[in-house]
C-alpha cells in the first residue's frame, strides 16, 4: 500500500542552463485536492510533464502510486488521467469523436462516452466540430477526456483557464464531487489561490522551481491566522519563556510571533515578560489575509 | 503489440475525414476515370493494337502520370499529414501521457501511412484492371482488353511501385515528424524529388541511391520486352536499397520518439 498517490524526491529539471525545477519533493496524499499553486513561469507545467513522463529525468525520483515512474510507466499511466495546458483536441472530428477515439487507444467501452458527455455538460454538442467548441467547451472536453478510463489520479494543468464563473464553479463542484464521492486524487495546478483555496484539501506552493510550502489547507490557514509580534529584547530566552508558559511561539526577522486569541491574552503576554524582566519593544496585531501570505510565500 | 494495432485502429478513425486518406481513395479514382475516358473517346487510334500492347499503353497512360511525380508527392504528403494531425492539435503531449508505449504509437502511425500508400496502389492496380475491362467489353471491336489477362502483371508492377516508395516514405515521416511545419518537409521532399527524377533520366550511375528516384527508377526497369512481354523483377536493386533506407529512418524515427521529450 501507498500513502502518496504522488511523491518526489528532490526533483530537479533544467532547460539548457536554466533551473526550471529545482529540489521539489511532492507529497499528494491519497484522496486529496492537491492545488498546486504558483505564479506563471513557476515551473508548474515542467512538474506536470515530468509526473507524466512527458519531461524525462534518469533519476528515479518520481514516484505514483508508491511505484517509479520511469520502470512502470504504461502500468502507472493506466490509472492517471491528465490535461496539460491547453486540451488536446482533434478539431476536425466532433466532440463525441473525439471521445470514441481515445477510448479506442485506451480499451475503454463506449458507453462511457455518452455518460462523460453528460457529465461535462457536451450531449448537446456532442456531434459539433470541436474545432468550433468555445475555449470553455474545449476545456470541459479536455476534461473529459482525462475522465475517460475512470482513472485513480487526475493530473489538471489549469483546468478553469478560458472558463467564465458559471464554468469554473461546475469543474470545482465537478473535482471535489470525484475526490469526496469516488476516492479519487486531485493533482491541480493554478496561480489562483482563491480558486485553490475553494477545493483543495491540500496545498503546494512553487515559485521559481522551488516548493516554497506543502501541507494541508489547515496548515495554510494557521500560517494565515492573526498573530502578535513582539519586540523584545533577549528574543531567544524570551522564546524560550513563553514556550515554558504554554504559548506556540515561533521567530522571524528579530520579533516573536504568538498566536492571537484575545486583546486580554495579549496583555497577558506583555505583563509575563515585563515582570520577568524583559523589555517589550513593540506589541502589534498582525492579520495577513491568504492572498498577502501567497505573495510573501512566492515573493523572494 | 497492443499498442501497436490500437494506435493503427485510432489512425483510420481519426484520419478517415482528412485529405490523406481521401486521397488514397481518389487520386486512383480520378487519374483511371481520365485515362479510361480518354481511350474511350479516342478508341479508334488503339485498333491496332492487341493483347498486351494495348494494355501496355494504358498502363503507361497511368504510370506515366504517377510513377513520376504524382506518386512521390502523394508518399510525400502522407507522411506529412499522418504526423501533422498531431502537431495541430498539439496532440503529442496527449497521446505520449497515455498507457501505450511509444513503439506501439511510432508505428501505428508508421503503418497507417505505409496502408495507404499501399491502399491507393491497390486501387491503382483494381481500377486499372476494371476500366481496361470495361473498356474491352464497350468496344470490343477496337479496344482488344479481353485479349490479353493483365491481373499479374498489374498487381506485381503496383507491387513494385509500392515498394520503390518506401525509402521515401520512412525518410519524409520522419521530417515530418521532426518539424512541425508545412514548407520545410514538403520543400525537402518536392526538391529532392526534382534531383531525384534528374538523376534517373540522365542514367547517373549511382541513381538508385537515391530514394526519390526510386519509383521512376522502378517504371523504367518494367518496359515491356521485345518478346511483347512485361518483365517485373519485384526485388531489383533500387528497391532492395529503398527497403535498406526504410529501415534505417524508421529506426531512427523510433530512437527520436523514444527520447522525446515533450516541451
Amino acid at each position: 500500500m501507498y500513502d502518496y498517490s504522488i511523491e518526489t524526491q528532490a526533483l530537479q529539471f533544467r532547460f539548457g542552463t536554466q533551473q526550471v525545477v529545482d529540489n521539489v519533493s511532492l507529497q499528494v496524499p491519497k484522496g486529496s485536492i492537491y492545488g498546486f499553486l504558483g505564479p506563471n513561469g513557476a515551473g508548474k507545467t515542467t512538474t506536470i510533464k515530468l509526473l507524466l513522463n512527458l519531461l524525462r529525468t534518469r533519476e528515479k525520483n518520481i514516484y505514483l502510486f508508491g511505484q517509479e515512474l520511469n520502470a512502470k510507466r504504461v502500468g502507472i499511466l493506466s490509472r492517471v488521467g491528465s490535461l496539460v495546458e491547453q486540451p488536446a483536441i482533434y478539431g476536425h472530428l466532433s466532440g463525441r469523436e473525439n471521445l470514441t477515439n481515445r477510448a479506442m487507444l485506451l480499451g475503454v467501452p463506449k458507453k462511457n462516452v455518452q455518460q462523460l458527455l453528460k457529465l461535462v455538460d457536451l450531449e448537446q454538442a456532442a456531434e459539433k466540430k470541436a474545432s468550433n467548441y468555445s475555449l470553455g467547451m474545449k476545456q470541459r472536453l479536455g476534461i473529459a477526456l482525462a475522465l475517460l478510463a475512470d482513472p485513480e489520479l487526475l493530473i489538471l494543468d489549469e483546468p478553469t483557464n478560458g472558463l467564465d464563473p458559471n464554468g469554473i464553479i461546475e469543474v470545482r463542484e465537478l473535482l471535489q464531487d470525484l475526490a469526496q464521492n469516488q476516492g479519487k486524487t486531485i493533482f491541480v495546478s493554478s496561480h489562483l489561490l482563491a480558486e485553490v483555496e475553494k477545493m483543495a484539501t491540500h496545498v503546494g506552493i512553487i515559485n521559481k522551481g522551488k516548493l516554497l510550502f506543502q501541507g494541508s489547507i489547515h496548515e495554510l490557514h494557521a500560517l494565515n491566522a492573526s498573530l502578535v509580534r513582539i519586540g523584545v529584547d533577549r528574543l531567544a530566552e524570551a522564546g524560550e519563556f513563553l514556550t515554558q508558559e504554554g504559548f506556540l511561539i515561533s521567530a522571524s526577522d528579530g520579533f516573536l510571533n504568538v498566536p492571537f486569541n484575545s486583546q486580554e491574552e495579549m496583555g497577558r503576554v506583555n505583563t509575563l515578560l515585563v515582570n520577568h524582566g524583559f523589555t517589550v519593544f513593540s506589541l502589534q496585531h498582525q492579520r495577513k489575509d491568504l492572498e498577502n501570505l501567497f505573495l510573501d510565500i512566492t515573493k523572494n | 503489440m497492443h499498442s501497436f494495432l490500437v494506435s493503427l485502429r485510432s489512425e483510420f478513425y481519426k484520419s478517415r475525414k482528412t485529405l490523406a486518406f481521401w486521397g488514397a481513395i481518389l487520386l486512383p479514382v480520378a487519374i483511371i476515370s481520365l485515362i479510361t475516358f480518354g481511350f474511350y473517346a479516342k478508341s479508334g487510334k488503339f485498333t491496332q493494337s492487341e493483347g498486351i500492347v494495348i494494355w501496355g499503353q494504358y498502363v503507361d497512360g497511368v504510370l506515366g502520370v504517377m510513377g513520376v511525380l504524382l506518386m512521390p508527392m502523394f508518399v510525400i504528403f502522407v507522411a506529412y499529414s499522418v504526423n501533422n494531425i498531431e502537431h495541430r492539435a498539439d496532440m503529442w503531449k496527449s497521446i505520449f501521457s497515455l498507457p501505450l508505449n511509444r513503439w506501439g504509437i511510432y508505428a501505428g502511425k508508421f503503418g497507417f501511412a505505409v496502408l495507404l500508400i499501399a491502399l491507393c496502389l491497390f486501387l491503382f492496380a483494381a481500377l486499372l484492371l476494371a476500366g481496361g475491362n470495361i473498356l474491352g467489353v464497350m468496344k470490343p471491336d477496337e479496344l482488344k482488353f479481353h485479349q490479353y489477362n493483365f491481373a499479374a502483371e498489374a498487381f506485381l508492377l503496383h507491387t513494385k511501385l509500392f515498394l520503390s516508395g518506401m525509402g521515401i516514405l520512412a525518410i519524409q515521416f520522419l521530417l515530418s515528424l521532426i518539424w512541425t511545419d508545412f514548407i520545410k518537409p514538403m520543400g525537402i521532399g518536392f526538391l529532392s524529388t526534382v534531383a531525384g527524377i534528374i538523376a534517373a533520366n540522365v542514367n547517373w550511375e549511382y541513381d538508385y541511391l537515391i530514394p526519390y528516384a526510386h519509383p521512376l527508377l522502378a517504371l523504367q526497369s518494367m518496359k515491356p520486352s521485345e518478346s511483347g512481354t512485361v518483365d517485373v523483377n519485384v526485388f531489383s536493386q533500387e528497391v532492395v536499397v529503398g527497403l535498406i533506407v526504410a529501415a534505417v529512418a524508421f529506426v531512427l524515427g523510433y530512437i527520436i520518439v523514444a527520447r522525446r521529450s515533450v516541451k
